[in-house]
């Protein structure tokens, strides 16, 4: 198979915090890749690596075919990166920003402000094209981050959180313009900390906790190693979570979770529910709630790493900061 | 896998031919200056307060120091245009920290440009404002009374000298701009160093009226070195011992500063 992009056992501390235990990855060409975790997991270190921008201190990663460190200018000349610390300028207008970058690639003023304009035309920005970038919308202001990283017609692009922070509406849009670039043959390596975002977009999925790829595959594949379906119990009585609480547990065999008054367990045997379901009857214990659905990756997560993917470590951003 | 699969219809080049290195580093400049379009805030901010300093200082303390409001021009512009030039060092490293702050110098790394145009570009474009100051103060003085005593030769001359000097002195303010966390403390650093460092030379009082400790100090302070080379160019006396000083202490803060500010840029990115 063809990979865009490939990391062996990419480690890179920042003083005492080891921010890349070893990665490795491999993305095929024209795929999206996804790589989920919480802050401080190591996500954005990674892309940081491959995007040329930091030199790994063990491993080595190719994108293209050319090494990130000994052929970092030809790299450069194949990918586009959007992150939140690679940004535009503030005080420029969208369309200075787009053609700053445009001459900046060796194009001619005129082929460069031509770019600008067509790529302000996709991504709707062609009314706040002369207004300073500062005064734009945070969904605006992400579409020009990423016009700004499509100038030169990337091959591979790099998507570090490219929604976070995001109202839904804002998000879809941003979703929709990444599908229909794969659909031209880019390349996307995505990071997020949404689980839903990465169920959306990517092919494949690698998690990422504490530095390290933990789990890697399909979104279905993943949500399968958990067993694939989660029972959902909420009792009317919250007096009665308990109860349930053992119920669940002993016929499941898992371990159930309690949130929002409501009891979740893992299941890989369907006869589970009519079990629970005779079980709460037995025990007198009226239901408000009864459902069993697909694992979100939420729970693959969960179930994988032992915390919660909102459950952001203590050095949350020290990636960033001591970058 | 081969790059030719994956790159059929481009094949990268490896490296950067030094001309394209100076376009970057120009387009970057364009990039600075174009700011001020959108900002005349910044030029009106270049242009009130050496403006501001020269009537002040005139009117006010001329007389109380020099006897006459136009004699004290004629000794006092020169120094003012140092003092000022040193303040505007410091756009240099405010500009560069916000970029490094705001992400705006990772999205430049991470493009296939020379790996210093981002930083040349720049101090090009504060070069430039420097040279706008410059021209502003000498306008200013010229309506005020001051007269230029070397004709163009004379003010060639000192154009070209405190731009020299000003282009070494920026690497104090790179320096800073990579050291500190926001672009504000750039500015505290500027008032902190700048405003003793100039108000302790013979900028706008002769040392022989300052107290003895202190004239020790004001005849070693490069400010005074500089302020005397242009006087010297601007309005006569003497002229190659002060230019020659100016030249060494610009050559030694380069060779000092540079390399630590590199090699600070370095390890922030």
């Amino acid at each position: 198979m063809d990979y865009a992009i490939r990391a062996e056992g990419l480690v890179r501390r920042f003083g005492a915090t080891t921010a890349l235990a070893g990665v490795d990855l491999a993305v095929p060409t024209g795929s999206v890749f996804g790589l989920l975790g919480p802050n401080g997991a190591g996500k954005t270190t990674a892309v940081r690596v491959l995007a040329t921008l930091l030199r790994p201190d063990e491993g080595h990663a190719t994108v293209g075919g050319f090494d990130v460190v000994r052929d970092a200018h030809r790299v450069r000349q194949l990918i586009g990166l959007t992150g939140q610390y690679a940004s535009v300028d503030e005080t420029l207008t969208g369309a200075e920003n787009l053609l700053l970058i445009g001459r900046l690639l060796g194009l001619s003023r005129v082929d460069a402000k031509q770019r600008a304009r067509q790529l302000l035309t996709d991504f709707q920005l062609s009314d706040a094209a002369d207004r300073a970038a500062k005064t734009y919308s945070g969904g605006m202001r992400r579409r020009l981050d990423l016009a700004a990283s499509l100038v030169g017609r990337p091959q591979v692009l790099f998507l570090d959180e490219p929604t976070t922070g995001l109202d839904p509406r804002s998000r879809n849009d941003l979703w929709d313009i990444v599908r229909t670039l794969v659909a031209d043959g880019v390349t996307v390596l995505l990071t997020t900390q949404y689980l839903e975002e990465a169920d959306q977009l990517a092919g494949e999925i690698a998690v990422v906790d504490h530095g390290r790829v933990i789990a890697q595959g399909t979104p279905e594949e993943l949500k399968a190693k958990t067993g694939g379906q989660t029972l959902t119990v909420r009792p009317t009585d919250a007096t009665n979570l308990g109860a349930v609480v053992a119920i669940a547990g002993e016929v499941s065999g898992a371990t159930p979770e309690v949130a929002q008054n409501a009891v979740t367990v893992a299941v890989n045997d369907p006869s589970v529910l009519p079990a629970v379901v005779s079980r709460l009857d037995a025990a007198g214990i009226p239901v408000a709630e009864l459902a069993l659905r697909g694992a979100s990756l939420d729970e693959v997560f969960l179930s994988l790493t032992g915390h919660r993917a909102e459950d952001a470590p203590a050095d949350t951003d020290l990636e960033r900061t001591s970058a | 896998m081969t790059a030719a699969t994956l790159t059929p219809a481009l094949s990268p080049a490896r490296r950067l031919g030094p001309a394209a290195g100076l376009r970057h580093t120009f387009t970057l400049a364009w990039r600075s200056l174009v700011q001020i379009k959108h900002n005349p805030m910044e030029l009106l901010d270049l242009s009130i307060q050496p403006v501001m300093f020269v009537l002040l200082f005139t009117y006010v303390f001329g007389t109380a120091i020099a006897g006459s409001s136009g004699e004290y021009l004629t000794f006092m512009l020169p120094g003012i245009m140092v003092q000022n030039a040193l303040f505007a060092t410091m756009t240099t490293g405010f500009g560069l920290n916000n970029d490094l702050t705001k992400g705006v110098f990772d999205r430049l790394r991470a493009l296939p440009i020379a790996r210093w145009a981002p930083l040349a570009g720049r101090i090009l474009a504060d070069t430039v404002k420097q040279a706008w100051s410059i021209a502003l103060l000498l306008g200013v003085g010229a309506v005020l009374g001051f007269r230029v005593g070397n004709g163009v030769l004379g003010v060639v001359g000192a154009f070209a000298l405190l731009l020299a000097f000003t282009l070494a002195a920026s690497w104090i303010s790179v320096l800073v701009g990579v050291l500190v966390s926001e672009p504000d403390k750039v500015q505290i650093f500027g008032f902190m160093v700048i405003f003793p460092l100039t108000f302790t030379s013979n900028i706008f009082v002769p040392t022989d009226r300052m107290p003895g400790w202190l004239q020790n100090w004001v005849e070693v302070n490069p400010v005074t070195v500089v302020a005397d080379a242009l006087r010297g160019l601007l309005v006569g006396g003497p002229v190659a011992g002060p230019v020659l000083q100016t030249l060494l202490w610009g050559f030694g803060i380069a060779v000092i500063f540079a390399p630590l500010a590199v090699r600070g840029l370095k390890r922030r990115v």
